[in-house]
């Protein structure tokens, strides 16, 4: 591989976490060719987490959140350039500026986007927000520092259940309106949904569940005044954030042959993409949140998960792939992701779809600090933690040996378990 | 050797001055049982994975839940006078979550970053003293003119102890020390003179606390006793602040003096490193990171199996005593390439000098810069120092390890700079 990795040219499509990792993985793996990043917004590779949190709260500036480089990376930058096509049969990428990028390998990380507001008339009033990057953060933190009194967030996923909590920090009036059963109920179950609920009231927030905004309404100046809601309610409000998950940036590759669609770009066990015959094109890896590929934990179930951990290990090992430097060995990370809100630190390790049973296990809800165990036929495949982070580690163990269900029956601070139905809500998206 | 007695071989103090080709050969087998039933944990992946597992307890039992085990002398002897100091005396470095954390935090409350920064500053100088007092002399013990004051009058001074009562300490924390060591507890002599510490160091921590009360000053006692006072939770109880703050003051005396004594050993045999660092003081911090892998001040701390727990390729059986074997764990070759080397620029160190988990060293910032400010000193003051002694005499206890002694040959102490 020595050879092939003297020259030819790297083209990483996508300059965020996982585009990042993967071209700094090629280096590292001896590739000395030609590299380039493309990335359609005009920055730097810059840090996510930050932008829902202290970035909004005003502790740091969203400019803050630049990406250290881990190793020094020798490579051509094309910031504010969206690649537009591939042609896999001339191995080249086409880009908006009307370029053509001529690849050898390539890397195909273009991430997610927020999903915007279904109506697009409402979703251009002023005062309409989404987050997904650093300038909607930015701009986001413009309108919240403006003083508007009343925020409505459509959606209690993470990032609505995040930014609510930071707009509580900033002492707004806060409505979070979600259809679901209960706040993150989708993933992580009707009791923890329950206690994410109970957290959120807490902290001052209006939560609506079960409820759906029906429309978004503006003033003669086009700026958002209310929300009417599908019970026929109204919320006057004078700042909307929609936070209603991520869409994959898979349009560039229609056309293209890849197996892609709303779920990612699909991968084989190796990191390979594939086509529509499910031939691997062992010119090209995707990672991070738009590739779609078998996790061997969970039989083989093609995932896409948005999880910054998983960016940077898939884009790590998406780079050595490419580099031939991968150990063949299936790419196989334990998923793992955390989340603060309100001074609470929400951990999980495994995937939680799928669970059949849940326990309390370490800790109790009371006071606010516990460990959850998920179960599905009789094995453990998720765990999820309230403030108790340091024992995620052990149950990571249980879950990578699919230790039987409950993998720990007697334990430091362990209660009795009690086994629950995780009771998730008829609809779900996947992670 | 067989592998069932390895650590008994460690404990033995004939080995105390080099303990690493024993644990070597523990780490033949990660988890070891040995022959008294103990088990022995001496890789790092194991000893990581046992620190944040929640089936292992560093409490002890109460007398009556506690199994016999056939053996007369833990049943009759050890084991009641282990359970009597845990019980009466419980500090939160043998206890569990919740009651662990709830003590933890009330400590931690007080390491405010004021107070740290300001005996930051304060170490140097009484390093600074400690060395002035040496320059007329060709030789003195670096141990107990340097690397034992140090700590102890930062700990009492944090704490609020009056310098006058200090001397009495040294034999209390001394005798207190020896409940971390597996088999000091198994005489009579041991066994009453720990008790007889206990009632003296408790009795003279009740009048302390009284008089922090009374009159509050700015230091931890009177911080933890004020808020002791408040109802919600964040306070305790007399026994638990008179468990926290001998907890503290032992810490404070028998820990960081074997840092600061390893250290010196190890940079008086490589010289070259000792002048680096003079001319080099930022190397401190990494230096002193590297000493905490390569001969850490605490060995091993021992934990119990609350439930089977499958490792390795052993089963530790539920209600087994667990030793986790911190310093072999640092010189694992699966983790740090050429392991018994001494490289102050070796890359990410993640070492168990400091233990892990959440009984992670409470103190570790105290020791970080007590040792920087000993080290640096030390480096560029001493004129062409030598060991008189090597190795030197050890302490007897193998958990906690280092020289009794460090005598060292100087031609001199050059000013304070």
């Amino acid at each position: 591989m020595t050879s092939r990795n003297a020259e030819g040219h790297a083209v990483v499509v996508g300059a965020s976490l996982a585009g990042l990792r993967g071209a700094e993985a090629l280096r590292q793996a001896g590739f000395a060719g030609r590299l380039t990043l493309v990335g359609d917004e005009p920055h730097r590779p810059y840090d996510r987490p930050p932008l829902s949190k202290a970035a909004l709260t005003g502790e740091i500036a969203p400019e803050a959140t630049a990406l250290p480089n881990l190793h020094a990376l020798d490579a051509e930058w094309r910031l504010g350039v969206a690649a537009t096509g591939l042609d896999r049969q001339a191995r080249e990428v086409r880009l908006a500026d009307g370029a053509t990028l001529s690849y050898d390998r390539l890397l195909i990380a273009t991430g997610s986007r927020a999903r915007p507001w279904s109506n697009p008339t409402e979703a251009g009033l002023a005062g309409v927000h989404t987050l997904r990057g650093r300038d909607d953060a930015a701009a986001l933190r413009r309108a919240l520092a403006a003083g508007p009194k009343r925020v409505l967030i459509i959606g209690a996923g993470f990032i609505g259940c995040e930014v609510a909590a930071s707009c509580r920090a900033l002492d707004r009036t806060v409505t979070l309106i979600d259809p679901g059963p209960a706040p993150l109920a989708r993933i992580l179950g009707q009791p923890v949904g329950e206690i994410v609920a109970a957290l959120h009231r807490a902290l001052g927030v209006d939560l609506r569940s079960r409820t759906k905004v029906a429309r978004l309404e503006g003033d003669a100046s086009g700026r958002v005044v209310r929300a009417i809601l599908d019970d026929g309610s109204e919320v006057e409000t004078d700042l909307v954030v929609v936070a209603l998950g991520a869409v994959r940036n898979t349009e560039w590759l229609s056309g293209s042959g890849l197996d892609d669609g709303p779920g990612g770009v699909l991968c084989d066990e190796a990191g390979y993409v594939l086509d529509m015959e499910g031939r691997p094109d062992r010119a090209i890896a995707a990672a991070g949140d738009v590739a779609r590929f078998p996790h061997p934990l969970y039989d083989g179930r093609p995932v896409a998960l948005e999880h910054w951990g998983h960016a940077v290990a898939q884009g790590e090992h998406a780079g050595r792939l490419l580099a031939g430097a991968a150990t063949g060995a299936a790419y196989a990370e334990m998923p793992a992701f955390w989340s603060s809100q309100g001074g609470v630190t929400i951990k999980s390790v495994g995937l939680t779809e799928g669970a059949d049973a849940m326990v309390f296990a370490q800790g109790s809800p009371k006071e606010g600090r516990f460990v959850v165990v998920y179960g599905a036929k009789g094995r453990c495949i998720a765990a999820l933690s309230f403030d108790s982070g340091r024992w995620l580690p052990a149950y990571a163990e249980q879950i990578a040996a699919r230790a039987p269900f409950p993998p720990i029956r007697v334990g430091v601070d362990l209660h009795g378990l009690a086994v629950l139905q995780p009771g998730f809500p008829e609809e779900r998206t996947s992670s | 050797m067989k592998a069932g007695r390895l650590f008994e071989a460690v404990k033995d103090e004939a080995n105390r001055a080099d303990p690493y080709p024993l644990y070597a050969r523990l780490r033949e087998t990660p988890v070891s049982r040995q022959d008294d039933g103990t088990y022995v944990v001496s890789t790092h992946a194991a000893i990581t994975s046992l620190l944040h597992d929640p089936r292992i307890s560093s409490e002890t039992l109460p007398p009556s839940e506690r199994p016999r085990t056939g053996n007369p002398l833990s049943d009759w002897i050890v084991n009641p006078v282990k359970d009597h100091v845990t019980n009466t005396h419980r500090p939160f470095i043998f206890r569990d979550p919740p009651d662990h954390d709830r003590l933890r935090m009330a400590v931690m409350g007080q390491f405010t970053h004021q107070r740290v920064h300001a005996m930051r500053g304060r170490s140097h100088d009484l390093v600074a003293d400690l060395l002035d007092k040496q320059s007329d002399a060709t030789s003195f013990d670096l141990v107990c003119d340097v690397a034992y004051p140090l700590p102890v009058t930062v700990i009492c001074e944090m704490l609020g102890v009056p310098p006058e009562d200090e001397p009495q300490f040294h034999g209390w924390a001394t005798q207190l020390a020896s409940a971390l060591e597996p088999d000091n507890l198994g005489n009579e002599e041991a066994r009453a003179k720990n008790i007889t510490t206990f009632d003296e160091i408790s009795t003279y921590m009740r009048g302390l606390i009284k008089e922090k009360h009374r009159h509050p000053q700015d230091d931890m006692l009177s911080g933890m006793s004020g808020e002791s006072g408040k109802d919600g939770g964040a306070g305790m109880g007399e026994v638990d602040l008179i468990a926290t703050a001998i907890l503290l003051l032992v810490a404070g005396h028998e820990t960081t003096v074997n840092l600061i004594a390893n250290s010196m050993l190890a940079l008086v045999r490589r010289p070259h490193i000792l002048t680096r660092l003079a001319g080099e003081p930022d190397l401190a911090p990494r230096l002193i990171e590297e000493m905490l892998r390569y001969d850490p001040p605490v060995h091993f701390r021992t934990r119990r199996a609350l439930s089977s727990i499958d490792i390795a390729g052993t089963t530790i059986p539920e209600g087994a005593d667990i030793v986790l074997l911190l310093a072999s764990g640092n010189r694992d070759p699966a983790v740090f390439r050429d392991p018994d080397r001494f490289d102050p620029d070796r890359p990410d160190i993640r070492h168990f000098g400091f233990g892990g988990g959440l009984h992670y060293c409470a103190g570790a910032p105290l020791a970080r810069f007590e040792a920087e400010a000993a080290l640096v000193a030390l480096a560029q003051r001493l004129v062409h120092p030598r060991l008189i002694d090597d190795p030197p005499p050890y302490r007897s206890g193998a958990a906690l390890r280092g020289p009794m002694h460090l005598r060292l040959a100087i031609d001199g102490v050059a000013p304070r700079r």
